[in-house]
């Protein structure tokens, strides 16, 4: 069985992949780290002997095979490197959230029974030692950090340098032992384990096999044709299964550079000088980066502010889906005489055209201040140049992108760091479609992905040009997905794990004999197009009285991607329609008000506001149109809601404090209101008792008005099957 | 503490070694005018320590720093430096000595970025002429790679490379005293003086602070004379403390002994006068 199919030829593992790159790729860059503001750098040779030398080291110290070296530290080269070398010796590297706390490494460590520990500096190191009072089967304790442990007791505390150096040394006397150990090394055998970060109950140790880290390396690398030119940037959490796939997955199948930042806060600049062409992030971070971009323009002046408009909403329009996408083509050689003819009359056709665009709205702009005076920002929309245009239809379409590179994606994707980006991937959660549109309008070929640690990543992905913000693709390659009758997702693929960790009842519950795995998500496949979309964990779906299915969550996001409404509950669950309350949000209905000269005194007032409620219903009508469009969700369009007179809080029990709505609580508590949704009043008192952040209690009274919703399609929820 | 702290060096509790003398001051007296800043003190300072100097408002602790810096020169009394005695110097003669210093104030060149503000202070180790750094041949190359790299270590030691390139006006106040830190420790010094490091910053950056300062002395060996308001910083921090009031020394000795010296509860808790 060990032997069965390794179509990867020889290389069974990662070592052997490395001595692959070693051979083909020698003295190309493997590794950089910023240090002393310089990037070092080695190559896949250099990297390979500081491997060598450390597992070298790691055998002298006596390690056997299939013990388990816990790895705790930032993304730099060196701790890639231990997990490699453990790899070599024949043991399993695991390696930990560098920000766990001591009582959630105290567990990992002592589930994994770590007899090695490879720590980054002294705060690791000290969590190690708090550690080992409790568990005593940490033998050795190596650091790459020198600094501040110079006083620390050395008898099980070793400088990873030093213990490069011993292995070095001892060369001749361990080589045999090491190539017997590294011959062992099959398909099938341990590659790492990963824990889970465990949001429900404890962590899980997840066992990954060569096979698994091998074959999802390989495929999705071929999907992504991906080469050895790229470069990435390593700056998330080494426990994550993402950052091992792509940071040593990925880039020892492909032979592309891994670039570590300086420190966590300096990342933003490193990711500019390096400018990954392969980059990961969650939503999260796209979302940062947008809202600074978006501040900063803000205080830009007028007609850099216009132009920035009138080009971002050119691009959003449609044009940046068609002319902005990156090539396909990886293009390592040199340009042929025609290409660059092309490109510089590209270019030149697209700097006149900014020229002509600048200079015209300049002119534009300056009467427009001479003639309004203040407040003329607000209302000056930047225009193509209308006197010089020489181009027609779509090429007009095709230059005015151009012109945009030059004067606003360009410049911008520059100071972003994504000058040079050519797939970038976010997962983790639902990203907004706003975000999502800015940047692949941009140009930047940003998709979405499903995943999970068990799966080695990949379960789904978008391909090139299929790529859309409410789907996660279709399955990946030598994935096969099914769906159940309850709508949960299930897979089976290369990738997926081998068992957790000392844990065969959870194995057994994830993992059936035929290999299918249960994700835990509820989903299906959109008929279009045979893309997946995801709807919410499956435990929280659930039926409505007649039988359709209710995904609140999903409703629920798509009205939360609208700046107008902080928060949103809809209810349905067994009933025959779906109602919802609505939060605004303060600062963006407020900034709304301003500007729109509608007075108000507090939150209440501005909640109750009739044109606010107007602005909320046209959300809700398109919300209920989009989710009109997918079949199995269409009851969950909402046909009554109101604006609640108070935002849900923390305070009062309404939400967890990670600002997580707390469904029972606030459905006992405004019982009054969901009968008055459901019981076809058009408005409701209610009284609430509401906790000030004191402590102090008091209460608040309104009148809240119901509204009707228009829904599309069926109207009466009990027609449908 | 069982260790006998008039050896000629000793090794303290963490294993931290003690010098012999490296700067001793005798019997200072500083005068301004009328006004007596400083009157008939001394004390000295040991290889590798961590020598506080405190006192309340007034007393003399920023004159005291300036003498010992060489900036005022005492009226009466002798400074004994590396055991000779030293003459009034020139600021660039003392920076030489292996001296440099932190102020109250900061006073570091708000226009410039964080880099340049440090790379100031290795001037001392740079010898190449104007006309090698105009042109940027020789020596001045050579020597600006040397400089950058030690104070690349420097900005690696105070973790501040994220604000390598800004100019420091534009940095809150906290950083700007560790970039100002972050020169004087460029200079490579063998006796650094700071005046009130932690003055004005919260508890974090304390923290922060005293932790650089901790290893400091621990990596580089650097003696370390420091004036300071927050008695539990200077307490944890120094060896021994030099307690002053109205230009008086009214205590010397390990933390403990200063604290139980009941004319320095006198000075900082006040005494009825009757």
């Amino acid at each position: 069985m060990a032997q069965e199919l390794a179509p990867a030829g020889a290389f069974a593992s990662i070592p052997a992949l490395l001595a692959r790159n070693v051979k083909e790729y020698g003295d190309r860059p493997a590794y950089r780290e910023k240090e002393f503001g310089i990037w070092q750098s080695w190559t896949w040779a250099e990297a390979a002997e500081e491997i060598q030398n450390l597992a070298m080291g790691l055998l002298a110290l006596g390690i056997n095979r299939g013990d388990h070296v816990a790895i705790i530290g930032r993304n730099r080269p060196a701790h890639y490197w231990a997990m490699v070398a453990a790899q070599k010796v024949g043991a399993v590297p695991v390696p930990l959230y560098q920000d766990a706390v001591v009582d959630e490494m105290e567990y990992v460590l002592e589930h994994c029974g770590a007899r090695f520990v490879v720590c980054g500096d002294q705060e690791q190191v000290d969590k190690v030692i708090e550690v080992q009072d409790k568990i005593h089967h940490i033998e050795h304790v190596l650091y790459y950090d020198k600094r501040g442990l110079r006083k620390y007791d050395h008898s099980h505390l070793h400088w990873y340098v030093d213990i490069q150096e011993e292995g070095r040394v001892a060369h001749a006397r361990l080589e045999d032992e090491m190539a017997a150990r590294e011959a062992e090394l099959t398909y099938d055998s341990t590659c790492v384990m990963l824990y889970t970060s465990g949001t429900t109950g404890r962590p899980k140790g997840v066992v990954l096999s060569n096979r698994n880290i091998i074959e999802s390396a390989k495929n999705s690398s071929e999907f992504d044709n991906l080469g050895v030119n790229e470069d990435i940037l390593a700056y998330l959490p080494m426990a994550w299964v993402g950052d091992f796939i792509f940071s040593l997955g990925q880039a020892m199948w492909t032979g592309f550079c891994v670039n570590c930042p300086e420190s966590a806060d300096t990342l933003m600049s490193d990711l500019r000088e390096i400018g990954p062409t392969y980059y990961f992030a969650p939503p999260r971070v796209f979302e940062t980066q947008l809202t600074n971009v978006m501040i900063r323009m803000e205080d830009s002046g007028d007609l850099k502010y216009a132009i920035f408009h009138h080009f971002m909403d050119f691009a959003k329009g449609g044009a940046g889906e068609k002319h902005g996408m990156p090539k396909r083509k990886v293009t390592t050689q040199k340009k042929t005489l025609e290409q660059k003819i092309r490109h510089g009359f590209n270019y030149a056709m697209g700097i006149g055209f900014a020229a002509e665009t600048i200079i015209e709205n300049g002119i534009r702009l300056a009467f427009a201040k001479l003639r309004h005076g203040k407040n003329v920002r607000k209302h000056f929309k930047a225009k193509d140049p209308i006197g010089l245009n020489l181009y027609g239809g779509a090429l007009k379409e095709y230059f005015k992108y151009r012109c945009g590179d030059v004067l606003v994606y360009g410049p911008l994707k520059d100071t972003l760091g994504f000058g040079r980006i050519r797939v970038g991937y976010t997962a983790g959660e639902a990203i907004g479609p706003e975000i999502f549109a800015f940047y692949r309008s941009m140009g930047i070929n940003l998709k979405q992905l499903y995943g999970q640690t068990e799966a080695t990543v990949f379960i789904t992905v978008q391909p090139d040009g299929e790529v859309r913000n409410d789907t996660v693709g279709v399955p990946a390659p030598g994935v096969e997905v099914r769906i159940e009758d309850n709508g949960e997702i299930f897979y089976r693929s290369p990738g997926t794990f081998v068992e957790y960790y000392n844990n065969p009842e959870s194995t057994a519950d994830t993992k059936d004999p035929e290999g299918w795995v249960a994700t835990g998500d509820a989903g299906f496949f959109d008929k279009k197009n045979g893309h997946l979309r995801i709807i919410d964990r499956a435990k929280d779906v659930g039926k409505m009285a007649d039988g359709r299915m209710f995904a609140p969550k999903y409703v629920e996001n798509k009205l939360k991607f609208y700046p107008d409404i902080l928060e949103a509950v809809v209810f349905g669950n067994d009933r025959d329609m779906c109602t919802a309350f609505i939060n605004i949000d303060l600062t963006a209905v407020g900034n709304w008000a301003e500007r729109n000269n509608v007075a108000y005194a507090s939150y209440q007032e501005l909640a109750g506001h009739p044109e606010v409620l107007s602005t909320i219903q046209e959300h809700v009508e398109t919300v209920n149109k989009s989710v009109a469009e997918d079949e199995m969700l269409s009851g969950c369009q909402i046909h009554r809601f109101l604006i609640l007179h108070k935002e849900l809080d923390a305070d009062d029990g309404e939400m967890t404090r990670t600002r997580k709505v707390r469904r029972k609580i606030v459905e006992e508590k405004y019982a009054p209101l969901i009968d008055a949704l459901y019981g076809g009043k058009s408005e409701q008192y209610i009284e609430t008792e509401v906790t000030y952040e004191d402590g102090r209690k008091g209460s608040i009274n309104a009148t809240l008005e119901i509204r009707d919703a228009v829904v599309v399609g069926n109207t009466q929820g009990m027609a449908a099957e | 503490m069982t260790t006998d702290m008039n050896a000629d060096s000793y090794v303290t509790e963490d294993g931290r070694t003690i010098g012999p003398v490296v700067m001793d001051l005798k019997n200072i007296t500083l005068r301004f005018g009328g006004v007596v800043a400083i009157k008939d003190i001394s004390f000295n300072i040991r290889e590798g320590e961590i020598r506080a100097i405190i006192g309340p408002n007034g007393a003399g602790k920023s004159s005291m720093l300036n003498v010992i810096s060489g900036f005022y020169k005492p009226q009466e009394g002798e400074v004994w430096f590396r055991g000779s005695k030293r003459p009034q110097m020139k600021p660039y003669q003392v920076a030489q000595q292996g001296l440099a210093r932190t102020f109250q104030n900061i006073a570091l060149f708000e226009g410039m970025t964080v880099l340049d503000n440090i790379m100031t202070g290795r001037l001392n180790k740079m010898n190449a002429n104007l006309f090698q750094q105009a042109i940027w041949k020789g020596k001045a190359e050579k020597e600006e790679l040397e400089n950058r790299e030690a104070c690349e270590k420097v900005i690696d030691f105070l973790e501040i490379q994220h604000i390598r390139k800004t100019p420091v006006g534009r940095l809150p106040y906290g950083l700007k005293k560790r970039v100002e830190l972050a020169r004087a420790l460029a200079a490579e010094p063998s006796l650094l003086l700071l005046d009130e490091p932690m003055a004005g910053m919260n508890v974090e950056e304390k923290e922060d602070m005293s932790r650089f300062i901790l290893d400091m002395n621990d990596e580089f060996g650097t003696t370390i004379a420091l004036i300071e308001h927050d008695m539990g910083v200077v307490m944890d921090l120094s060896d021994r403390v030099v307690v002053m009031d109205y230009g008086k020394k009214i205590g010397d000795g390990t933390p403990d002994e200063v604290r139980n010296n009941q004319d320095v509860i006198d000075a900082y808790l006040g005494v009825s006068h009757d």
